[in-house]
């Protein structure tokens, strides 16, 4: 069968429909779960009952009422946790993921478009600090810095900033090369005005697919972080704390490790998803 | 006074210091069309980059003088150039695929220089827009206006380019092979509007080509290059009667005929290439002995 340009476009644009709406659907879900926690979270997160220590979820023989997702060895409710911890979950992913962003595709953009030194000194930082293992390099920090919520962030910022850096860099080369910015500059535009006007629309889709990826390795990052025990604080309810938890536990309460689990998997392959589908709405040849 | 005076033109790869033109000397009179004529490489392109300041960062200007309306380019500082040269000259790019930002409607890119160069509003920018579109002919300007790049026909976008290379009515167009990308039905209409429009706003025009047929459409002058250098400079008139200089006999020669589709294409002899190439190495050795 032979399909014209029309269907193939229809096709690409419905399948993009599909994917962002259920990524962007979960993500609501998960910034309401955030928004509301201290009003719909059934028990206090923080809440310790020993004599309720490790209840499983309620459709299992032997639930305690009221604890849907079952509790943790100190008894705390794990739904309720999993609601607040969306809250440290989502602030890392917006506020680093954006910071890192701003940082890195503004560098990039710089290095790519008015090359020179600029580009010089950017792409051998940029070579330098990929030559750092991340994961390492990010436990350095945050011990470095102290543990908090503003050291995981920056941790973030300074590790993934060459990511956004090395692809928008090679974009705006391809886009500097092209004829329509040796007509603005023709035309009197300078530098930086060319760069922002012609140059930062056409990179943009990528940059929004690289901003939500970077928000999805955030979460990660923080979770890794939790995991390794040098995230928010010990009994501060994040994701990564609770799979970190959940671990030690596993074979007698399963629950413990896999809701935050499945909760953080599904959150970063919804940002994923949501930056691939709004990349296709974004591309004004496939719009 | 010519508008745009070019003097001894020397431009070199920076670093390697090959050399890509080699004293180069050309005119154009204000309303005047000067053709640009050469093989690939021979600097035709180059000669109009420099003179709008968009040379390729590896290339280097190491003598000579661009002289618009008088004023030395060279001399200027970077910002002063960018906006003498704005104010008054204008590109009509090769490839018209590559020549349009494909993220931003048509309207903004023909009137931002405009607003630009001429400080206008942005109403009095975008109807002028609107004139300049049914001025090169298009149909139904409004709904282009709002359209995206991808939206339009090759030969649609090129007359854009055209239209907004009048805009601001500049005193120079560089045309830089503004045909070569387009098929041949529709480059017989591009250099029949390019011609209208020229003739119509009396603008100066340094044609870039390979095609000799389009210069002896639209030129009043030629300059004929090889490797870098000026090989002949003349009117289009005497140049179609007899070409003064070997190479460019041979140039002529070699341009094929639409008349006879079935006659062999004549190649520029071995032996006119061969004694070109000796006067560009003596014009360098006379460069290097001072």
């Amino acid at each position: 069968m032979v399909s014209s340009g029309a269907d193939a476009r229809g096709m690409i644009k419905r399948r993009a429909g599909v994917k962002l709406w259920l990524s962007a659907g979960w993500l609501a879900v998960v910034v309401l779960a955030a928004l509301l926690a201290p009003w719909i979270a059934p028990k206090d997160p923080l809440m310790q009952d020993l004599f309720l220590g490790r209840m499983p979820p309620a459709w299992v023989a032997g639930a305690e009422p009221g604890y849907w997702l079952g509790t943790d060895s100190l008894g705390r409710d794990v739904f309720s946790r999993i609601l607040h911890g969306a809250r440290i979950a989502l602030t890392v992913a917006v506020v680093a993921g954006g910071i890192t962003c701003l940082v890195g595709a503004t560098l990039g953009l710089m290095a790519g478009f008015l090359r020179g030194w600029v580009d010089v000194v950017i792409s051998r930082l940029i070579d330098i600090w990929m030559a750092f293992p991340p994961v390492l390099f990010s436990i350095l920090l945050v011990a470095v810095l102290g543990p908090g919520l503003h050291s995981i962030i920056i941790a973030i910022v300074v590790i993934d900033w060459t990511r956004f850096a090395r692809v928008v860099r090679a974009e705006a080369m391809g886009q500097g090369a092209m004829d329509y910015v040796a007509s603005a500059q023709v035309a009197g535009r300078g530098r930086l005005s060319t760069m922002l006007t012609e140059i930062l629309p056409n990179v943009l889709p990528t940059i929004i697919v690289l901003l939500t990826l970077e928000m999805g390795i955030a979460v990660i990052v923080e979770a890794i972080l939790s995991f390794v025990n040098l995230s928010i604080s010990t009994d501060a309810p994040t994701w990564g704390g609770m799979i970190a938890e959940g671990r030690t536990s596993v074979h007698q309460a399963w629950w413990v490790l896999v809701f935050p689990l499945i909760t953080l998997f599904l959150t970063v392959l919804a940002f994923s998803q949501l930056g691939e589908g709004l990349k296709d709405r974004f591309d004004p040849v496939l719009r | 006074m010519s508008f745009l005076q070019v003097n001894g033109l020397k431009a070199r790869l920076k670093g390697v210091g090959h050399p890509l033109l080699r004293d180069v000397s050309l005119s154009v009179a204000a309303g005047e069309v000067r053709g640009l004529v050469g093989e690939s490489g021979a600097g035709k392109s180059m000669i109009g980059k420099a003179v709008l300041g968009i040379l390729p960062r590896a290339v280097e200007i190491s003598g000579g003088e661009i002289l618009l309306d008088g004023a030395d380019l060279q001399r200027l500082s970077a910002r002063e150039r960018r906006v003498r040269i704005g104010a008054s000259c204008a590109l009509i790019p090769q490839d018209p695929l590559t020549a349009l930002n494909p993220s931003r409607r048509i309207a903004p890119q023909i009137t931002d220089r405009l607003v630009d160069i001429l400080g206008w509003n942005r109403a009095r920018a975008l109807s002028r827009a609107r004139d300049l579109l049914a001025e090169v002919h298009i149909p139904d300007p409004d709904r282009v206006l709002r359209a995206y790049p991808h939206e339009l026909s090759g030969g649609m976008r090129q007359r854009i380019l055209i239209a907004s290379a009048f805009a601001a009515e500049p005193k120079l167009i560089v045309a830089d092979e503004p045909t070569t990308a387009l098929d041949v039905t529709v480059q017989k209409q591009v250099l029949k509007l390019i011609a209208e429009m020229q003739a119509r706003h009396g603008t100066a025009l340094l044609f870039v080509t390979h095609d000799l047929g389009v210069v002896s459409k639209v030129c009043d002058r030629l300059t004929v290059l090889y490797g870098g250098m000026v090989v002949e400079d003349t009117d289009v008139r005497s140049f179609f009667a007899g070409p003064a200089h070997a190479y460019s006999r041979a140039l002529l020669a070699a341009t094929p005929k639409y008349t006879d589709p079935d006659a062999s294409l004549t190649p520029v002899p071995e032996a006119v290439i061969r004694a070109v190439q000796a006067e560009v190495a003596a014009a360098d050795r006379r460069v290097a002995h001072g």
